[in-house]
């Protein structure tokens, strides 16, 4: 049956008022205003803020939010020769974490290189999400040979190593700002989520109300945004994450071996001057100097990935339902393997 | 059999995609490494410049003509590649395609045998953790899962060459076998092999199981909650039957799909792997040809990493269809 059949009864033409009208009764702006800020902020926030996971990684991540935005404010940024050579953590009151070779105090390298570190991620994990929700949910919609194409498309990329021929763009053409960098590191990144979200699709758009909302030829563009997207949130939002821990492991490991151009200060930058000019596998007076970097990339991976288990239950409506009635605390271990799952999937 | 062709052609197809990309990023990009040889070459030739001798050293080292319109150069090139040639290093002067042979076995050694281990590491814990589900000893591997994945590979790598290579010296700080011995079939050849690559193995191994682990303890702990478990056990099946036949084999295959995701991570991460042992495989003439702007070498491991991958996953995914008898459905309404 075609979905134009609807209107072809004989009688008037239905009144499409009925389907769009909400409810007659009119709500002040500011209850509007108070009742999205319920349903939007305050209630997720408070889920979140429930779980340990998810209250220990938002603190993480605000902590380095922090650091990038005020953080580069307060820190002077460090200038060559300010302290002695080499200083160990916590020597001097002035150097927290020490200094380098060429007398730069770290911590204040380590602040400097965040909000770099913050774009590139913010601009890898959107140009991720972005990518992959369109071409998952539009191929698994519409079926038929643009899904084969685009899922081949997806197949190729995904079979791409990453990595490699990252390595070979950034060779040829050397990206300077820290988004292209994001972006770049991505580039095939969006594959594996984009098949997922597929797979996803394919359950959903069987779904009686995405059947109703086609039969009254609703436009594919609005069932797509309105009726499939939304069910689709957990996973794009948890796989955000992901890819932006990619693109930190991505970002530093090649920071790190000198491929990546130095215009920007960077924590793999540090760990290769620590690894090429300090010698530091040869002596423990440099330790220092490679501990610092180290521990701040595992820091926010470790904060991201706890962050990503514990929104997975505010994003998913059903979870949340049976935590509340869930007195005894017993974990919905289910979902839970499954979203890690695609969490650390992508290192 | 129809969907043997089908994978085999995909396959086929993706090693051609990857082909032309790097015919693409040679050839035609302006200020590609097509044009900067020439250049170079022409410049080394001090004015008096031989074009014809300077295009035929640009199609020596890339396989491409640079006289010839350029459809004929992308023939040409996927011929050339296709026949086995990827061309001449610049640097080593030497076919591209006798570097990566030799060095190709390595990778697919080193990482083949990290992803086996890990593999098995994380379906073992994975299914003790789904069993012991909720006990301390669970939620303990669990945190401890989640701040090992939060190590990136490199990290580990470096730390463990700190203090096993050059603090304590127990193990090899590089090398893919001991100087002093000849390779051949003793035993003595395969303990300096297995030994050169203890470290490079545990770096990939601590920091990737506890993935696969997550993954399975999620897989076992939905299998052990279906009804057909129940069924099984109303029905007296023994318990071995059970566990093998029915548990086992329904967590097991959501894994073989993560094994073939895996395969191309971890062949990617070799680049960055093997320079730091400065083990002697694909990835670590691959960051070499970077150094020199050896362009032949970059885009030849590119092309013979992927071929790997491919190949990997193609085995998994055929093999995949004979554990899996399901018959995945393809044909669905087109809207």
């Amino acid at each position: 049956m075609k979905s134009t059949d609807t209107k072809t009864d004989g009688g008037t033409d239905i009144d499409h008022d009925l389907f769009d009208s909400g409810s007659d009764v009119e709500l002040a702006r500011s209850e509007q205003l108070s009742n999205a800020f319920t349903e939007y902020v305050y209630a997720p926030v408070m889920i979140l803020w429930d779980d340990w996971r998810a209250r220990i990684g938002s603190l993480i991540i605000l902590g380095y939010l922090l650091m990038g935005t005020i953080g580069v404010i307060l820190v002077e940024p460090a200038t060559l020769h300010e302290g002695p050579r080499l200083e160990g953590v916590f020597e001097g009151t002035e150097f927290l974490l020490g200094t380098d070779i060429l007398g730069r105090d770290l911590f204040a390298m380590i602040v400097h290189a965040t909000p770099a570190m913050l774009q590139m991620i913010i601009a890898g994990g959107v140009f991720t999400t972005v990518v992959a929700t369109i071409i998952g949910t539009v191929s698994g919609y519409k079926g038929g040979v643009l899904d084969r194409v685009l899922m081949t498309v997806s197949d190729i990329a995904l079979t791409i190593p990453g990595l490699p021929l990252v390595i070979v763009i950034v060779v040829i053409f050397p990206p300077q700002h820290p988004v292209t960098v994001g972006i770049l590191l991505s580039i095939n990144a969006w594959a594996g989520l984009a098949r997922a979200l597929r797979s996803e699709v394919l359950a959903v758009r069987e779904e009686s109300y995405v059947e109703a909302s086609r039969t009254m030829n609703v436009p594919t563009r609005v069932i797509l945004t309105k009726d499939i997207i939304p069910n689709l949130m957990p996973y794009i939002m948890v796989n955000f994450v992901g890819a932006a821990r990619g693109v930190i492991f991505g970002s530093v490991g090649l920071y790190f071996l000198g491929i990546l151009p130095f215009t920007t200060l960077n924590w793999g930058v540090i760990l290769n001057m620590a690894y090429t000019q300090g010698g530091s596998l040869y002596t423990l007076e440099t330790i220092h100097w490679f501990l610092a970097p180290m521990i701040t990339i595992i820091l926010l991976s470790y904060g991201l990935i706890l962050f990503a288990q514990g929104m997975d239950r505010v994003f998913n409506p059903r979870i949340r339902a049976r935590h509340v009635q869930d007195d005894a605390g017993t974990e919905d271990t289910e979902d839970d393997g499954q979203i890690q799952t695609t969490v650390t999937e992508q290192i | 059999m129809n969907y043997f062709i089908k994978r085999i052609g995909q396959s086929v197809f993706t090693i051609f995609a990857v082909v032309s990309i790097s015919f693409g990023l040679i050839r035609l990009l302006p200020g590609g490494p097509a044009a900067q040889l020439r250049a170079q070459l022409i410049q080394d030739s001090a004015g008096a410049a031989d074009m014809e001798r300077v295009n035929r050293l640009v199609e020596l080292h890339t396989n491409i003509q640079p006289s010839k319109p350029v459809w004929e150069q992308y023939v040409d090139y996927m011929v050339a590649v296709f026949q086995g040639d990827l061309g001449e290093s610049l640097w080593h002067n030497e076919p591209v395609s006798a570097i990566l042979g030799e060095a190709l076995p390595w990778t697919v050694f080193l990482m083949g045998t990290s992803l086996f281990i890990s593999f098995v590491i994380g379906i073992a814990l994975g299914a003790v953790m789904a069993y012991y589900e909720g006990s301390n000893f669970d939620v303990s591997a669990t945190s401890g899962i989640i701040l090992l994945n939060s190590i990136p590979y490199y990290i580990a790598a470096v730390v463990l060459l700190y203090f096993l290579g050059y603090q304590m010296q127990v193990f090899p700080t590089g090398g893919h076998y001991g100087s002093g011995v000849e390779p051949s079939l003793s035993i003595g050849f395969f303990r300096s092999v297995l030994y050169h690559s203890v470290l490079p193995i545990s770096s990939m191994v601590i920091t990737s199981f506890g993935g696969t682990a997550i993954a399975m303890r999620g897989n076992a702990i939905s299998v052990l909650g279906n009804d057909y478990l129940r069924v099984a056990r109303l029905r007296g099946l023994r318990d071995r039957r059970i566990t093998m036949e029915y548990v086992a084999r329904n967590a097991l295959l959501p894994m073989y799909t993560g094994l073939m995701m895996s395969i191309g991570m971890v062949f990617g991460g070799s680049v960055i792997l093997e320079e730091i042992f400065t083990y002697p495989g694909v990835g670590y003439y691959m960051f070499q040809a970077i150094g020199s702007r050896d362009y032949p070498v970059l885009m030849g491991s590119l092309i013979l990493i992927t071929t790997a991958i491919v190949i990997g996953i193609l085995i998994a995914d055929l093999t995949y269809g004979k554990i899996d008898p399901r018959v995945r459905g393809e044909d669905r309404e087109v809207y």
